[in-house]
């Protein structure tokens, strides 16, 4: 690697000059922003646009934007999107076919207009989610290739965790607030008394051709340090925590558990953890016809297994109860996952405690059925 | 030959009906495909029955709808009702919730003129119907959906599920958990687009329903969200009141 391959620093200039510089390169620039009383995830054109001063309080089922004194960028938990909204989008044309005249029918290849990303401020978090849903979308025999192709371009820039809310559980699921291999550029934002600036280390040589393009200095021992010390502090102050158990087997063990009638109680069956999840990734296809039935198209969109068409079979729904949807989600999610995937599909972002409407605590959710479990076996 | 398209309207405000109307870019292609037959909102030229597809919308509140629906079933090879009333009995099935004879001597002078059902029911209370389209009014992309499915003899493309999938699909902020807004979103069924919480609106619950709702669940946060007992009840008694009060046990 380059003698750029030593960790950087930008200041506020130098994150100008990166935005500016991925515009430049004809990039779809993609990160934080303050929108409807959220930090979302929009096109960013300047540096401008990230959510410089803004924080979140998060609460089962409850978001809300606080001001913060010291200006940072990247403060902010994971918000109500996730990446999967741009690499594997809610809705996606697969193929067209027209009808001729003659009634030859011909296919439409689809045109791959997508455009090349470079997402900036991913958490650590999420760039685990973006390497499961990698390992789920392309790494198997059926690879998603629109997926494929927007993964592939894309240019990716981590923000380390500093500022880990209220429901952040990523230690406990074998994450943490620092970023693992896989990013191009990893950013750790410092704000004190020398000033507002970036830590950054470079991951690849994209990464450090980009680095090459913006003005940095090299770093000095404290802002290292201090940029260390807290993405080591941000381990402690995670919100919430899964117990310290082998839930592959846990929850393989629980399918007949009580517990799983007391959730369905609670759960709306609405679909909003699985669409805010950034691992989930299941989707159903639609044909669209016209109405004189001479042009039609197939298209992909997102499905969740909380919606009852989702495990129709003849005759109807297989999983037809709250309970059996809500033990489908969680037990795949945190247990047959590893048997498909080899990983667990849970990375401990939150989302899914906090946009939950009526607060469902998947941590909690655990912890009653690893008690449960308990009690059976005393 | 082309099958024989039909509207009728029962007890409603046309709305429903207005959206076929709506459909300006597919009108001309939809009067190629189908026969309009019988449709008084366009044109007074009307042909007899039967009719391959009738499009009914408003509910049943007066026996003389519970007859003419009878009639309109037997004249039609496949029914679709169209909108809350026709689906759920509208916003005048509040009426189910009340004393007729007391609303009829206030409001009219002359309330023996009058003949009147005591509750507004839906098409389905009283004739078999092939498919229910929801929305107070319905959505424009829905209907013509229903229409080409129809045409291509499949099954429409009308999901089941909540407005959340909506909102989450368009990318729309939660209005419930970002904003505190009182939302029946999660216990609606979709087709509308999640139009209100675009407009940091709480969904009224046009579409009455979804397929899967625990209303009770629900509840607990719209109070939370400021809204007393009344309030809650004000809320759900709207375009589809009979639907959510079955969903609450009423």
């Amino acid at each position: 690697m380059t003698a750029t391959a030593a960790p950087a620093v930008l200041d506020r200039k130098g994150l100008d000059a990166l935005v500016a510089a991925l515009v430049a390169q004809g990039r779809t620039v993609v990160g934080p922003t303050v929108r409807d009383g959220a930090v979302v995830l929009a096109e960013l054109t300047s540096a401008d646009a990230l959510p410089f001063g803004w924080g979140v309080e998060l609460e089962a089922g409850r978001y809300r934007l606080v001001r913060r004194e010291d200006g940072a960028a990247f403060a902010h938990s994971a918000g109500p999107q996730s990446w999967k909204n741009f690499l594997h989008p809610p809705r996606e044309r697969l193929w067209s076919a027209d009808r001729k005249p003659d009634g030859e029918v011909v296919f439409g290849a689809e045109e791959p207009a997508d455009p090349s990303y470079a997402f900036l401020g991913v958490r650590p978090c999420d760039l685990r989610a973006i390497a499961i849903q990698d390992r789920v979308l392309t790494g198997g025999r059926f690879e998603d290739s629109g997926y494929g192709r927007r993964r592939s371009g894309a240019l990716l820039i981590a923000a380390e965790c500093t500022e880990p809310g209220a429901t952040c559980f990523c230690v406990s699921t074998g994450g943490g607030p620092a970023a693992d291999p896989g990013y191009d550029l990893a950013l750790t934002e410092v704000v004190d008394e020398h000033g507002h600036r970036f830590l950054v280390r470079v991951g690849s040589e994209e990464g450090a051709r980009l680095l090459e393009q913006v003005p940095h200095r090299a770093a000095d021992p404290v802002t290292e340090d201090t940029a260390r010390a807290s993405v080591e502090g941000a381990r402690d102050r995670m919100g919430r925590s899964l117990p310290p158990v082998d839930l592959h087997t846990l929850m393989g063990s629980s399918l007949d558990a009580d517990r799983w009638n007391d959730v369905a109680e609670r759960c709306l069956t609405c679909g909003n953890c699985t669409m805010v999840c950034p691992t989930c990734f299941c989707t159903t296809t639609e044909e669209v016809t016209d109405l004189t039935g001479d042009h039609t198209e197939r298209w992909q969109r997102w499905d969740s297994c909380f919606d009852l068409d989702f495990s129709y079979l003849h005759g109807g729904p297989v999983r037809r109860s709250a309970r059996s949807r809500y033990r489908q989600w969680l037990t795949h999610k945190l247990s047959t996952w590893h048997d498909q995937f080899g990983t667990s599909g849970c990375v401990g972002c939150g989302r899914c405690i906090a946009w939950c409407p009526v607060g469902i605590d998947i941590t909690e959710e655990v912890a009653a059925l690893k008690a449960e479990s308990e009690t059976e076996t005393d | 030959m082309a099958p024989k398209l039909a509207v009728f309207k029962l007890a409603s405000c046309d709305g429903c009906q207005l959206t076929l109307l709506d459909c300006e870019d597919e009108l001309l292609a939809l009067a190629g495909e189908v026969e309009i037959a019988h449709f008084l909102e366009a044109t007074s030229a009307v042909q007899p029955g039967p009719y391959d597809l009738s499009l009914v919308e408003g509910s049943v509140t007066t026996p003389s709808d519970a007859e003419r629906i009878r009639q309109i079933r037997a004249a039609s090879r496949h029914l679709v009702t169209i909108g809350a009333c026709a689906t759920a009995g509208g916003i005048q099935a509040l009426r189910n919730f009340a004393d007729v004879d007391e609303f009829r001597r206030t409001v009219y002078a002359h309330p023996e003129y009058i003949e009147t059902l005591a509750t507004s029911t839906p098409v389905s209370a009283h004739v078999d119907v092939d498919f229910e389209l929801r929305g107070c009014p319905i959505d424009r992309r829905q209907l013509i959906e229903v229409l080409t499915a129809f045409l291509a003899g499949r099954k429409p493309d009308i999901p089941d599920h909540s407005v959340c999938f909506e909102c989450k699909r368009r990318g729309t902020v939660c209005v419930t958990v970002a904003h505190g807004t009182p939302c029946l979103g999660p216990v609606t069924h979709a087709g509308c687009g999640a139009l209100c919480p675009a407009y940091h609106r709480g969904c009224f619950g046009c579409f009455g329903p979804s397929g899967s709702v625990n209303l009770p669940a629900l509840i607990p946060v719209l109070r939370r969200d400021g809204l007393d007992d009344d309030a809650v009840e004000r809320f759900l008694h709207t375009f589809n009141a009979p639907a959510f009060d079955k969903e609450l046990g009423k």
